[in-house]
């Protein structure tokens, strides 16, 4: 089952293209539940299909479980400055213990669509640690679990200064606690275009999260419908059991098309939750994983700031200066990337709501031409 | 009349409602909740579902659609039992219970409308031990008919109080035992101590309104002197209110002696009457009048009466059970329309903070596509909130057989109770006449006879001679009762058949409607955003 967004993909991904033009594409498939109890994991089978240099072979196949693409998020994060780098589905520890099908599902096809957003991204595809992730053997996947404890450095933790340490703390503090209460620390060097996307980005994610969230509702109210009307119609049925004819026949036949739109109901609130409500969740982590980016800004522009009286002046001078770049260039980076992200989402959300409608159209359709078939037994009963 | 709650609940969805209407006034929508338009549901005159093509997509105003948008689009839907304020308008399914509800009476001319309205706190005037200076509440009762028993076209009006609809409930219950009275509103005192002033009124006021109108779909009680004087005869009510079962019995038992001697008028009990009444308390203490749960004191011979029981009592259990599952029914396609509008409006805001934020053209497009979806929504959102006010009102139907199948209960527990009167004075009868040949016997053994039992044995002669006159009497209310309860349950099978039939392709025809509204309203969405078809087919 392909997702919507797997479409979208530029040629460069597909493998059918003409064998001199570059591709890379990816595919998280095959969740494997393993281990036991509170230690059980899935794990994916993440298909690699590409004819570049850089890469084994025209296919190659690896398996990972969810931490791995945890590292790979958090490397791709630290390295890629202002660039959006697509989300990972949520950790949720609760669900994983029951790990239902519905949910390895939708966990799968999110971890698909993140490969296939990094494969498909100009700067991102060309990452080292991409192909690691996409090549390397399970012996590797220790070391990868390893570094994700220690993923806020940049560089090894060896080369690093006691002062620098601190200032890591204190801002390592301050980012959770930014995350945690969801403010803003005041800066005084920011640009009013920046300021502006940060509004926009802080507004967006609250309306998508209500939308994100009736959605939810929506599809429970369909599975909700579908199990009230299944009731009905059992109900409705050992009524007919009681009556003589014609009505008994007919409360049965009642019954039984109660039954049957039931299922219609059911089958659509899973299309819905998989088909409009995973993409607008999906929309809110993208957005939600924009944020971090903001305030991983706010982070480099402070560390000049620091008044240890370890660092010399000159180091200050030439720091500030090192970071001043680093921040144009990072800007520049977003303002490229916004461009993309919209251009993408209004892609991903026009697909996800012809989906929706075309899905809406289809189930009162379906139940609008079951109740249709009980109407000439009815009238012939009527005018009798 | 409605309770503040419903005002709450009314002010709620004026301003989602304003919100709507404020988004979809550019729009060019399919109902226009301004236009006055009648419900309309197909008869079978009207349009032939196999005929009308099932890929039709009626837009708004086209006639092959089910049914049209009535003119209160923006319907407040209220709970489930409270149908009040939808009986103002033309709706042909209104809980008008005139005759043209059956089909299975041909005289669809004839009509009664009862409404109740305008409740009113009085103040008791008599000095009354029991009430003496308390207030009560009168409720405005008002009836238009054409039915020729009130005397042809007629609209008249009165105000009873509740004590006097108790009133009435016990002379009907006298007057036509073996019937399937439809039950009176409860006393509920704990009630009226525990709700809101207003809330019980409400309450009472609608439960009043349901079983007057009840009470005239009879087509015997109708035209009872007592249902008659309770409409029409302004001012106190010329009814002896019964203080307690055990009277009532007394009164029908009096009365048996009276028509056996031809005494009319008086109550005095006749000779004899006094050990009738006597005996008639007694009985009172083992009529029982559940459904055979504790052991029942009558013995019951009849087969095809048991039979006929034990049925009645199995579709009591399964109408309870379909009409929960009918509520939980209404509440979720309720919850569905709620919550599909939710998304709409928060759809539209988005729309709205893309259009006012937009730098590129990407996010235009985007506002548009969820404009799209929003408009969808919101209409979406309309037509299962409409669906659900048709669909209370047909599954009501199944809330009312509740209170009929207690009718037929108390018809059932009539005849029992008369049958219990006759098994019981044919026992008492055996054994005064046991009495009397032991007393004879002993007496016929003295010499020149016995002047003290000679005497006695007279005495239990006229004693059986009466029990023999009212055990005769008791045998043909017995055989009425019986007959009564016969086409009572005729008249309610045939009935309940109709009603049910029509229930059930009110439900289908509305849950058919209204689909076909939704599907349009979501194919055009779906060929708006067209362009992002990805699929294959």
């Amino acid at each position: 089952m392909e997702s919507s967004t797997e479409q979208a993909r530029n040629v460069m991904q597909s493998p059918r293209s003409p064998s001199s033009q570059p591709y890379l594409s990816a595919s998280v498939t095959d969740p494997v539940k393993l281990g036991n109890g509170v230690q059980a994991y899935i794990s994916y089978r993440v298909i690699t299909k590409t004819n570049l240099p850089e890469y084994q072979g025209p296919e190659k196949i690896v398996i990972r479980r969810y931490s791995d693409f945890v590292w790979l998020r958090d490397r791709l994060f630290d390295k890629y400055k202002g660039v959006f780098v697509p989300p990972l589905p949520e950790k949720s520890a609760v669900e994983k213990f029951r790990f239902s099908a519905e949910f390895i599902e939708m966990r799968r096809a999110a971890l698909d669509i993140f490969v296939n957003r990094i494969a498909s991204h100009p700067e991102l595809q060309q990452s080292e640690d991409l192909r690691t992730f996409l090549q390397a053997d399970e012996e590797f996947t220790f070391l990868f679990q390893t570094m994700e404890r220690f993923r806020f450095q940049e560089t090894g933790i060896f080369n690093k200064k006691p002062a620098d340490f601190m200032q890591m703390f204190r801002d390592v503090q301050s980012k959770v606690s930014d995350a945690v209460l969801g403010k803003e620390k005041p800066v005084e060097e920011t640009t009013p275009e920046y300021e502006k996307l940060k509004h926009y980005i802080f507004e967006l994610e609250n309306h998508l999260a209500e939308a994100q969230k009736h959605a939810y509702r929506l599809v429970k109210r369909h599975r909700e419908l579908g199990q009230s009307l299944l009731d009905f119609g059992k109900a409705v049925k050992l009524l007919g059991a009681c009556e003589g004819e014609p009505t008994g026949k007919l409360f049965s036949d009642l019954g039984t098309k109660s039954e049957l739109v039931s299922i219609k109901l059911q089958k659509e609130a899973q299309q819905v939750l998989m088909n409009f409500e995973e993409p607008l969740k999906d929309y809110v982590r993208y957005v939600q994983s924009i944020k971090e980016i903001n305030l991983d800004k706010l982070m480099l522009t402070r560390s000049d700031k620091v008044g240890e009286a370890e660092i010399e002046y000159r180091e200050m001078k030439a720091e500030s200066e090192e970071a001043t770049i680093r921040f144009e260039r990072i800007v520049k980076r977003m303002n490229e990337e916004i461009v993309r992200f919209q251009e993408q989402k209004t892609e991903e959300m026009g697909v996800a709501f012809h989906q929706f409608a075309k899905g809406q159209a289809r189930l009162a359709n379906g139940i609008g031409d079951a109740w249709r078939a009980l109407l000439p037994k009815l009238e012939a009963a009527s005018s009798a | 009349m409605m309770g503040s709650e419903n005002d709450d609940e009314a002010h709620l969805h004026a301003s989602t409602e304003d919100m709507e209407n404020l988004f979809l006034r550019d729009d060019k929508s399919n109902s226009d909740p301004l236009s006055p338009h009648p419900i309309t549901v197909a008869t079978p005159a009207d349009s032939d579902p196999l005929s009308a093509s099932p890929q039709s997509k009626p837009n708004g105003g086209d006639s092959r659609s089910y049914i049209e948008p009535p003119s209160y689009a923006d319907v407040i839907f209220s709970p489930f039992d409270d149908n009040s304020e939808i009986n103002g308008s033309d709706d042909t399914h209104s809980s008008d219970y005139s005759l043209s509800r059956s089909p299975s009476s041909s005289v669809s001319s004839d009509y009664i409308k009862i409404t109740v309205s305008s409740p009113q706190k009085e103040q008791e005037t008599s000095t009354s031990m029991l009430s003496g200076g308390g207030t009560y509440i009168t409720y405005l009762i008002a009836t238009r008919t054409n039915l020729p028993d009130y005397g042809g076209g007629s609209e008249f009006s009165v105000r009873r109080r509740f004590r006097d609809v108790v009133t009435l409930a016990d002379r009907l219950a006298e007057s036509y035992r073996g019937f399937c009275i439809p039950p009176r509103p409860d006393k509920s005192v704990v009630e009226s101590q525990v709700m809101q002033k207003q809330e019980f009124v409400e309450q009472r006021r609608v439960a009043l309104e349901k079983y007057l109108r009840r009470l005239v779909a009879h087509p015997v009680i109708r035209s009872s002197d007592e249902v008659k004087v309770f409409l029409r005869v302004e001012g106190k009510l010329p009814l002896q209110a019964s203080a307690d079962v055990a009277s009532r019995m007394l009164d029908g038992a009096v009365k048996l002696p009276r028509q056996l001697f031809g005494e009319g008028g008086g109550v005095e009990p006749a000779r004899g009457g006094r050990d009738l009444l006597r005996l008639f308390k007694e009985l009172r203490q083992s009529v029982s009048n559940d459904w055979g749960g504790s052991k029942p004191a009558v013995v019951e011979e009849d087969r095809d009466f048991v039979e006929k029981k034990e049925k009645m009592h199995d579709l009591e259990q399964q109408i309870i059970n379909a009409s929960q599952q009918a509520e939980t029914l209404v509440k979720a396609q309720q919850e569905m329309g709620a919550t599909m509008g939710e998304l709409g409006l928060a759809f539209i805001k988005l729309t709205k903070f893309e259009n006012e934020e937009a730098v590129f053209n990407s996010q235009r497009a985007r506002a548009n596509d969820m404009k799209n979806l929003a408009t969808a929504a919101v209409k979406a959102s309309r037509f299962y909130r409409e669906l659900n006010s048709q669909t209370v009102k047909h599954l009501d139907t199944l809330h009312d057989y509740l209170g009929l199948m207690m009718a037929v209960q108390g018809a059932f527990a009539d005849r029992s109770s008369a049958l219990l009167t006759v098994q019981t004075l044919l026992s008492e009868l055996s054994s005064l006449e046991g009495r009397a040949e032991k007393l004879e016997a002993a007496s016929s053994k003295v010499f020149g006879g016995d002047k003290s039992r000679i005497k006695k044995i007279e005495e239990i002669k006229e004693t059986i001679r009466n029990t023999e006159n009212a055990k005769n009497v008791a045998i043909k209310e017995y055989e009425r009762i019986k007959e009564n309860n016969w086409s009572e349950v005729e008249r309610l099978d045939r009935e309940r058949r109709a009603d049910f039939l029509s229930m059930m392709k009110g439900f289908v025809v509305n849950q058919v409607g209204y689909a076909e509204k939704i599907a349009s309203v979501w194919t055009k969405a779906a060929e708006e955003t067209s362009q992002y078809d990805r699929e294959s087919s």
